[in-house]
């Protein structure tokens, strides 16, 4: 394992996008990083600004307002980085598929590492979704390293 | 424009809230003298969605208009198709959605607790929000078995009973719940360092609150007396001993004083509901629409929450308006936010508990406008005054 | 005041300007009026009757457009929803209640970006929900409009 795959695993900076999402997931998540299920112990952290970011977590279906400004925010994410998409939506665009003001899947407009399913998932997901990226970023599987 | 005037950007990503939305705070020196919105970073055309649709599936997608409102919303609509077809609900199922109701309000409520502790730069409050509300999250996942989107109401009833082994289990947590939030309690609305902040902010005056129509705890602090669950009966609310909280101020500190107090009204129900719940159907399977229209209005946490749907006997409506109670809270922020420090804004913004997700069903500035702040300014310059305040307090 | 109480003063007061009366059930209640009778009849509504405005449906069924008003009167539970029948349907336009309540300040922008309606006497008629780049002249929430496919998005 080499320097950067060590410092990118040791305490992960996520910066949450919220592109057209109904709330729970975004909900789920901040429940995943408060006391009960507490990823911060492991020191993930939310991040105010994508610059600081290592993982770029996406909620919601994308609408045509925020797809210009997720490229944007996906440019501007220092490399190596990475994106999760986060629930259903996010994933494949679910029950909005059939909407006028929402154009495409999110792996459709920048480039996705890992997927959580679920309407919302569970924190306990969020959880096994970060242990999985780390061991893929760990074993070199990750294509972006 | 003036030369002193200067454009603070806030969004549409920022820290502060988990939904995008774009603000443009016109300022002098420290004050806000005008403040605009951009929203649509949410909107998904779900009503057009809607038409699509048929009823049984509508509940669903009305389910996700919002996260919070995952109760309200279903209710909602189903109301309104019973209005058009007159269909009876069984009295069980009426219980049902009561409690459902009054569980979201209960977690919704602690959760507005927790973000504007947050907003404040208060975080142990919002650790402490959001770690007290778990119990309520259990409940739902042992009644209907997801934390949200609970898929719990349809049209003529409710999908899942509550068990009788589940109802101990209920009121052991809730009582877990209630002991947390006499704390909570004490703790916000007590502190002297939240009184010199929220006390006298964001004001809404009565008669701005009755012009822009607004609703729900926000329309309350400002004394207007409304609620839905007493004014046009739904559910068992009219056979239940429960109080409607008003208070004169209309400030900040008036919302969340409402907002602490509805959650131990929203405790009590719940009990009563548990109490008195009679057996028998939960659904009373209606199996036709009629041609019509029907209007369904139900007290979500954030106030009354808006469905009309025209039918014309096919089995997808031909207009489904649906409309969320932030639509019309939300206007009032020009009302409020116009003339007081920029460090309080962004609690004033919170103060309605916006969910920008219900309302939709501000980020490239003119470069012409100088000095710009970001979002994590506005949260230093807000914690700088807290600070400031405690100093002055002769902070304990 | 009862659901009567609150029809027969807007009869009372307005005569044969109420097109037609619709009492759905003891709680609802359906007003047909002409779009020219709006303002007048909302401000009454609103002021002189003391009904909170709960918001605007516009409705697109058979090309033609209605907006229906929706008030709602708290002491007994009626809501009363005021139906304006927009005759012409390629332009249409009804005036502004705006300055009868600022509560329609949001929905006018809403309808008028999705249903194509013209407020007359509303200035700020900007986009609300639709983003900057949506095409001119283009209502989704119109009858007419057809969700285009996906292969002929614009990536």
């Amino acid at each position: 394992m080499g320097l950067k795959e060590a410092v990118l695993t040791r305490s992960i900076n996520v910066f949450h996008v919220s592109s057209g999402s109904c709330n729970n997931c975004d909900i789920e998540i901040l429940d995943a990083l408060t006391p009960r299920f507490d990823l911060e112990r492991f020191g993930v952290t939310l991040v105010g600004s994508i610059k600081h970011a290592d993982v770029m977590l996406c909620t919601g279906s994308a609408n045509r307002q925020t797809v210009p400004i997720i490229k944007n925010l996906y440019e501007q994410m220092p490399k190596p980085g990475f994106v999760i998409v986060y629930g259903a939506c996010g994933c494949s665009r679910g029950l909005f598929k059939d909407s006028y003001n929402t154009l495409a899947p999110l792996d459709e407009i920048i480039p996705v590492d890992a997927y959580i399913p679920g309407c919302p998932p569970k924190p306990e997901a969020t959880i096994a979704a970060l242990v999985k990226l780390i061991g893929k970023i760990k074993t070199k599987k990750a294509e972006k390293i | 424009m003036s030369n002193n005037r200067s454009t603070i950007p806030i969004g549409p990503y920022h820290p502060l809230q988990e939904e995008p939305e774009f603000w443009k705070l016109i300022v002098e020196g420290e004050k806000v003298v005008d403040v605009d919105v951009r929203i649509g970073y949410n909107h998904r055309g779900i009503e057009k969605i809607s038409e699509s649709k048929s009823f049984d599936q509508s509940l669903f997608l009305v389910e996700r208009i919002c996260g919070i409102c995952s109760s309200s919303h279903p209710i909602a609509c189903a109301q309104a198709i019973e209005d058009i077809t007159g269909t009876e609900v069984p009295e069980r199922a009426l219980y049902i959605r009561t409690i459902s109701q009054e569980l979201e309000r209960l977690h919704s409520h602690m959760l507005w607790v927790g973000l504007a502790g947050h907003f404040l730069g208060y975080n142990t409050v919002f650790m402490w929000g959001w770690k007290y509300r778990e119990p309520i999250c259990d409940i739902m996942e042992t009644v209907t078995g997801n934390r949200q989107n609970y898929a719990m109401h349809k049209v003529g009833g409710v999908r899942r009973d509550i068990e009788k082994e589940h109802i101990p289990y209920i009121l052991t947590r809730l009582d877990e719940f209630l002991k947390h939030l006499d704390m909570l309690k004490g703790a916000v609305l007590d502190d002297p360092v939240l009184h010199a902040r929220l006390k006298g902010v964001g004001v809404l005056t009565k008669e701005a609150a009755l012009d822009y129509s607004a609703l729900g705890p926000t329309a309350r602090a400002s004394d207007v007396n409304i609620d839905v669950r007493r004014d046009h009966p739904y559910g068992v609310y009219d056979r239940l001993k429960w109080n409607v909280i008003t208070q004169k101020e209309g400030d900040v500190f008036a919302k969340a004083v409402v907002r602490i107090l509805e959650m131990y009204e929203s405790a009590s129900i719940i009990r009563q509901c548990l109490d008195k719940m009679p057996d028998g159907p939960i659904d009373s399977k209606p199996k036709d629409i009629s041609q019509g229209e029907g209007i369904g209005v139900i007290e979500a946490p954030r106030g009354e929450c808006f469905h009309y749907i025209k039918c014309d006997g096919t089995n997808s409506p031909v207009r489904h308006k649906i409309r969320a109670p932030t639509y019309m809270n939300f206007p009032t922020f020009r009302e409020t936010v116009i003339g007081e420090t920029v460090s309080d804004a962004t609690i004033i913004m919170a103060a309605i508990d916006p969910c920008y997700c219900c309302t939709e069903r501000m980020t490239v500035v003119d470069h012409k406008d100088k000095e710009l702040l970001k979002a994590q300014d506005l949260i230093r310059l807000s914690q700088e005054k807290t600070r400031k305040i405690k100093e002055e307090l002769g902070a304990r | 005041m009862t659901i009567d109480g609150i029809l027969k003063s807007i009869n009372d007061r307005f005569g044969g300007r109420v097109l037609k009366t619709e009492k759905k059930s003891s709680r609802r209640a359906y007003l047909d009026i002409h779009p020219k009778d709006i303002v007048d009849m909302a401000r009454y509504v609103f002021k002189d009757l003391g009904l909170r405005f709960n918001i605007a449906s516009a409705v697109n069924d058979f090309d033609r457009i209605e907006i229906l008003y929706h008030f709602s009167y708290d002491q007994s539970g009626v809501i009363i929803s005021l139906r304006a029948m927009l005759s012409d349907k390629d332009n249409p336009r009804i005036d502004t209640i705006t300055h009868v309540t600022k509560a329609a300040w949001w929905i006018e922008r809403e309808i008028h970006e999705l249903f194509g309606v013209v407020f007359d006497g509303n200035e700020d008629l900007r986009r609300l929900l639709l983003p900057d780049d949506w095409p001119e002249g283009v209502y989704p929430m119109k009858k007419s409009f057809v969700v285009p496919k996906r292969d002929s998005r614009k990536s």
